[in-house]
């Protein structure tokens, strides 16, 4: 089964290369910077950048999304990776506040669950709260949703048992979709089209017996995933360099090895046709696992090279929360463009020789970047 | 919760001298979970069971948390 798709020419370019090998890896690093190669120019230029740069998404379903990035230093790929992870903003519970909790979970423990329920509200309907001008830190109508979590277990119809010697009880288990969003000021009519609530219904908070009861007010505010994990929009956001198998035309692999060759690789990517040759699936070589498996076997020893594309990025992500998969990656660029501005206009200042205060570092070691 | 205890004719006990605190207090049975009115001075046992053991319930003062 011949693959359509094929790897374009440039791929085989041995400067992208990365080597694997059985006990180690080689050239890491990327070579095309200025002065590395005599006399070549590798200066840094937009419009080959426009040339070579490629994106193109493989997969896509309603929550994940694979994407190809080709074109790019390791260090902007990673860059947009820890992005979505740490600072695309999303919405999540943050302030807790129990009127009665009754249940077996302990307060903070069911607050520290809640928290972690992914709310369906898109990020660009909130306001930051510490940006609430004169206000800061306040919560209104901008900045604050407000859900409530009312429930009691009770027995449904007495103490009766049913066919099978249980009680049926009601609000057994307490839910996410037991949240009740409580809309305050302008909020009706903002969030009319789509109102806020968690994007599963089905996540078990607690586990009720009769007679106890939960209580409790609960306040949503913006957030980023690097001051606490429940605000990232993402369940994964990974990457992995494109493999590369390039059999060594010297030396064939013997026919009568070849499922042997076959099974040393991920299913797919190695075909076998009725003499016995074997051949690489260049559509299905991006889903080896590079296991190295091949290179453990004697027999096989110079018939094949595994490589990586050093520039070839094949992203995963999975979105969790308010994103589309495919957005994901656009509000990352967003994220990316706005700290490229700020550092911009700070570098600006500096050639102009104006004398900024120093922004004083936070808890965290973060240095918020302000506009000026 | 109460104001010091004043020694006066009309109140021997002297300690239970605020109306608010001298309301019926709901309790848990430990045994049956059943919900008992206790006064004061009145045995503390169980309407339901006879349990002698009695549970207080929660405050219902509010607590705050963050959700972390």
């Amino acid at each position: 089964m011949a693959s359509s798709s094929k790897l374009p020419q440039s791929a085989y370019n041995p400067r992208r290369h990365v080597g694997v090998h059985a006990e180690w890896i080689s050239d890491v690093s990327s070579t095309d910077y200025p002065g590395h190669y005599p006399h070549e120019d590798h200066s840094w230029d937009l419009e080959k950048f426009k040339q070579n740069l490629q994106v193109k998404v493989q997969r896509l379903s309603q929550r994940s999304i694979e994407f190809d990035l080709v074109g790019v230093d390791a260090s902007i790929a990673n860059a947009f990776r820890r992005i979505l992870i740490a600072e695309v903003p999303t919405v999540a519970i943050e302030h807790v506040y129990v009127w009665n909790n009754t249940s077996v979970i302990q307060d903070e423990v069911l607050a520290h669950r809640i928290g972690l329920v992914p709310l369906n509200v898109d990020p660009s309907m909130v306001e930051w709260r510490k940006n609430a001008p004169g206000f800061e830190g306040q919560p209104n109508d901008r900045n604050t949703l407000v859900f409530r979590l009312p429930i009691s277990c009770e027995r449904i119809g007495g103490n009766k048992k049913n066919a099978t010697g249980t009680q049926q009880l009601k609000n057994e288990y307490v839910k996410s979709g037991d949240l009740v969003w409580q809309p305050q000021g302008e909020q009706v009519s903002v969030f009319e089209s789509c109102p806020p609530g968690p994007t599963n219904k089905d996540i078990v908070l607690a586990k009720l017996r009769p007679g106890q009861e939960i209580d409790m007010e609960l306040h949503a505010i913006k957030g980023v995933g690097k001051d606490h994990a429940k605000w990232s929009p993402v369940a994964t956001a990974s990457y992995r360099l494109h493999p590369l198998i390039i059999l060594n035309p010297e030396k064939p692999v013997p026919p009568h090895l070849a499922q042997k060759f076959a099974k040393c690789f991920s299913p797919g990517v190695v075909t076998v046709d009725e003499d016995g040759e074997v051949s690489i699936d260049e559509k299905n070589m991006r889903q080896d696992s590079v296991s190295r498996e091949v290179l453990r076997h004697k027999e096989f020893e110079g018939c094949v090279q595994l490589k990586r594309i050093r520039d070839w990025f094949i992203f995963n992500v999975e979105s969790e929360g308010p994103y589309a998969p495919e957005r994901l990656f656009l509000e990352s660029i967003l994220v990316m463009r706005q700290k490229i501005a700020t550092i911009k206009d700070a570098a600006e200042g500096l050639m102009r020789g104006e004398d900024e205060p120093v922004p004083e570092a936070a808890a965290d070691g973060d240095v918020e970047m302000t506009e000026t | 919760m109460n104001s010091a205890p004043v020694a006066n004719g009309s109140n021997p006990g002297g300690a239970y001298n605020n109306q608010a605190a001298r309301q019926d207090m709901e309790y848990l049975c430990a045994d049956c979970g059943a919900k008992n009115e206790i006064r004061s001075r009145e045995p503390i046992r169980c309407r339901e069971c006879g349990h002698r053991i009695m549970y207080k319930k929660r405050t219902k003062r509010m607590v705050q948390f963050e959700a972390r």
